[in-house]
C-alpha cells in the first residue's frame, strides 16, 4: 500500500511501512538537515536510532529520528536546519 | 527473546521490552507486515528458527510485549525506567546488542556515507538501497551479508574492502575446526559475492570520502596510503565491528571486561550473571559474539533466572561459539593507521561537529591525557548519540602515541551513561511526580 506525503512542500510517494528516512531516500533525497554549526547536509548514517544524524522535521515537530519513525499518510517532512527551533 | 520464552517457560513472569516496533532486534530485522520484494528470503539466514522463536514468544500468556520503549535507566532492586514509566522486576536480562564502531576519515559526515550495518537496516527494514553504485568497507565479519544483500537487492557493488588480511585464521585451526557451520556460512557469502562480480579485498581501507553535499566518490588505499584508488559510488557501507551496548550494566555497577579488540563488555559467569544480583547479561552485551551465541545465552539465562540448571548440550555449545568468536575478534582489529588519514578539518565528534584540529589541540596544547579531559575542552562526545560514535576514535586521540592502543578507562568514559538514552524534560517530570 502507498503513502502520499510532501518534502519540503514536494509530494512525493512511500510504501506503507516504511521509515521517513527509507522513504526520503526512496525517493532520491539523501540529506534532509543543515547542522547547527557547520551548516553541513546530514541525512542517513546509522539507521538504527544511535546516531542521531537523520534528524528531520515532521508536520512541525523537529528532532524526529528519519531511521525511526514510519511515515504516514499526508506527512508533511520539512528540512531541519540547526536544531530546528529557528 | 530467547531468555524471555526459556524464562517464561520455567513459570515466570516476564516483560520484554523492544525499543523496536516488532520483535526481531538488529539480526532478525523484517520489514512491516505489506512491504514485500521477490529477494527477500535471500536476506535473512535462519529465518525458520526465527519464527520459531518468535511463537514461542507471542504465544506465552506469561511474557507481556512491550515494543518501542526505551529504557534509559535501570535503578538497584529493580526499577527499570522507560521512557513510558517505570517497570519493576525481581530480574533483569540485558540482551541490548550493539552499535556498530566507525573511526572518523575525511568526507565522512558527507549523506551517502552509512555504517555497514545501517545500509542493512535500511535494505532489511525498509527494503530500501542505500544507493545504486555502493562499496562495502571496513572491517570484520559484517560485511560479507551486508554487500550479499546489497548485492542481491539490486545495487551495484563495485567493491568488498576488508581492511585486515585474513590469513591470519589459519593460526587458530581449532576453533575455526569446531565451528564448521560458521566457517561456511562465510565461505558461502564470498561465493555469492565472486558469483554477483563483486571484487574482494584485503588490507585495503578507505582513507577518504569525496563530495560536495552527497558523496561523489571514495579512495581505497592501503593502510600506509600508498596505492590510492578512487572510486565513483553513491553510497559507503561502512563499519570497525560493532561494540557492546552496555551502558545500563555500567550504571548499575556490573562489572566489565576489556577485549582484545577494543571493545569492553560486561562480565559474565558461566550462568550469564553479572556481578550485581538478579542482573544477567547475554549475547553482544557480554562481548560480541554473533547472533547464535546470543540464542544459546539467553536460554541459558532464561534458565538461570529460574533456578533451572543449563545442562544439555547448552553450555558446551555457548562455549564453542565464544571461543570462535574470540578468534574473530583478533582478526579483526582497527588499523591503527586510521589516525594517520585524518586531516585538521575531519570531524571527529559528528554531533558537536569537533575537528581534529581541536582534539589534537587538546592533547598537545591543552594538556589533556584521558578521553575525558578531551571530551571537556572540546565537547566531543556531548552530543546526541551520547559518545556511541566517536567514543572509540577519542579514546584513541587521547592517546599521543599512535601505537598505543586505547585504555579501558578512556572506552569507558564514553561508554558511561547514567541517562543510557536521550529522554524527555516530560518523563524526568512524570518520575519525580511518581516518587512524591
Amino acid at each position: 500500500m502507498s503513502v502520499q506525503f510532501t518534502f519540503d512542500g514536494r509530494p512525493l510517494t512511500a510504501e506503507s511501512g516504511q521509515t521517513v528516512g527509507a522513504a526520503l531516500l526512496a525517493a532520491g533525497v539523501q540529506s534532509w538537515r543543515t547542522t547547527r554549526f557547520g551548516g553541513r547536509p546530514r541525512g542517513l548514517f546509522c539507521g538504527i536510532g544511535v546516531c542521531f544524524d537523520c534528524l528531520v522535521t515532521v508536520n512541525g515537530e523537529p528532532n524526529v529520528r528519519a531511521c525511526l519513525t514510519p511515515i504516514a499518510d499526508g506527512d508533511a517532512v520539512t528540512t531541519q536546519a540547526g536544531d530546528g527551533r529557528g | 527473546m530467547a531468555a524471555a520464552a526459556t524464562a517464561a517457560e520455567q513459570g515466570l513472569r516476564v516483560a520484554l521490552i523492544d525499543s523496536g516496533r516488532q520483535l526481531g532486534g538488529q539480526y532478525f530485522r523484517h520489514p512491516a507486515p505489506g512491504l514485500n520484494a521477490p529477494w527477500i528470503a535471500h536476506l535473512h539466514h535462519g529465518w525458520s528458527r526465527f519464527e520459531r522463536l518468535a511463537t514461542r514468544v507471542e504465544t506465552s500468556h506469561r511474557i507481556a510485549v512491550l515494543f518501542e520503549r526505551q529504557v534509559w535507566a535501570i535503578e538497584p532492586g529493580f526499577n527499570v525506567l522507560t521512557d513510558r514509566g517505570p517497570i519493576a522486576a525481581r530480574n533483569v536480562i540485558l540482551a541490548t546488542g550493539s552499535y556498530e564502531r566507525v573511526v572518523p576519515f575525511p568526507g565522512w559526515d558527507l549523506p551517502g556515507v552509512f555504517t555497514a550495518g545501517g545500509a542493512q537496516a535500511l535494505l532489511k527494514g525498509n527494503l530500501v538501497l542505500p544507493g545504486r553504485r555502493v562499496v562495502v568497507a571496513g572491517t570484520g565479519p559484517l560485511l560479507l551479508p551486508v554487500a550479499a544483500g546489497l548485492s542481491v537487492a539490486g545495487a551495484n557493488v563495485l567493491g568488498l574492502f576488508e581492511a585486515n588480511r585474513v590469513r591470519g585464521y589459519a593460526k587458530h585451526p581449532v576453533p575455526l575446526l569446531k565451528n564448521p557451520a560458521k566457517f561456511l556460512e562465510g565461505v558461502d557469502f564470498a561465493r555469492q559475492l565472486l558469483r554477483a562480480r563483486v571484487p574482494l579485498r584485503s588490507g585495503r581501507m578507505v582513507v577518504e570520502a569525496q563530495g560536495t553535499d552527497n558523496l561523489e566518490a571514495v579512495v581505497i588505499a592501503h593502510s600506509d596510503g600508498s596505492n590510492r584508488r578512487r572510486i565513483e559510488c553513491d553510497a559507503l557501507a561502512i563499519g570497525y565491528g560493532l561494540a557492546p551496548q552496555i551502558d545500563l550494566g555500567l550504571t548499575l555497577g556490573c562489572e566489565n571486561k576489556l577485549l582484545s579488540d577494543g571493545t569492553v563488555a560486561l562480565r559474565v559467569d558461566r550462568s550469564q550473571r553479572t556481578s550485581i544480583r538478579g542482573c544477567y547479561a547475554v549475547g553482544e552485551t557480554a562481548g560480541i559474539a554473533g547472533v547464535e551465541c546470543s540464542l544459546v545465552e539467553g536460554e541459558i539465562a532464561g534458565l538461570a533466572v529460574a533456578g533451572a540448571s543449563p545442562g544439555g548440550p547448552l553450555t558446551p555449545r555457548r562455549d564453542r561459539l565464544r571461543g570462535f568468536a574470540d578468534v574473530l575478534r583478533t582478526q579483526h582489529p582497527v588499523p591503527a593507521a586510521w589516525r594517520d588519514h585524518l586531516t585538521p578539518d575531519t570531524l571527529i565528534c559528528r554531533c558537536e561537529e569537533v575537528p581534529a584540529r581541536a582534539v589534537a589541540e587538546a592533547v598537545e596544547d591543552l594538556g589533556a591525557t584521558d578521553a575525558r579531559t578531551v571530551k571537556l575542552l572540546t565537547r566531543a562526545g556531548m552530543g546526541w548519540c551520547q559518545g556511541r560514535v566517536c567514543g572509540y576514535a577519542v579514546a584513541c586521540l587521547a592517546r599521543r602515541d599512535p601505537a598505543e592502543p586505547a585504555s579501558a578507562a578512556d572506552l569507558l568514559a564514553a561508554a558511561k551513561r547514567p541517562l543510557a538514552r536521550p529522554v524527555r524534560l516530560s518523563v524526568l517530570t512524570e518520575l519525580d511526580q511518581r516518587n512524591k
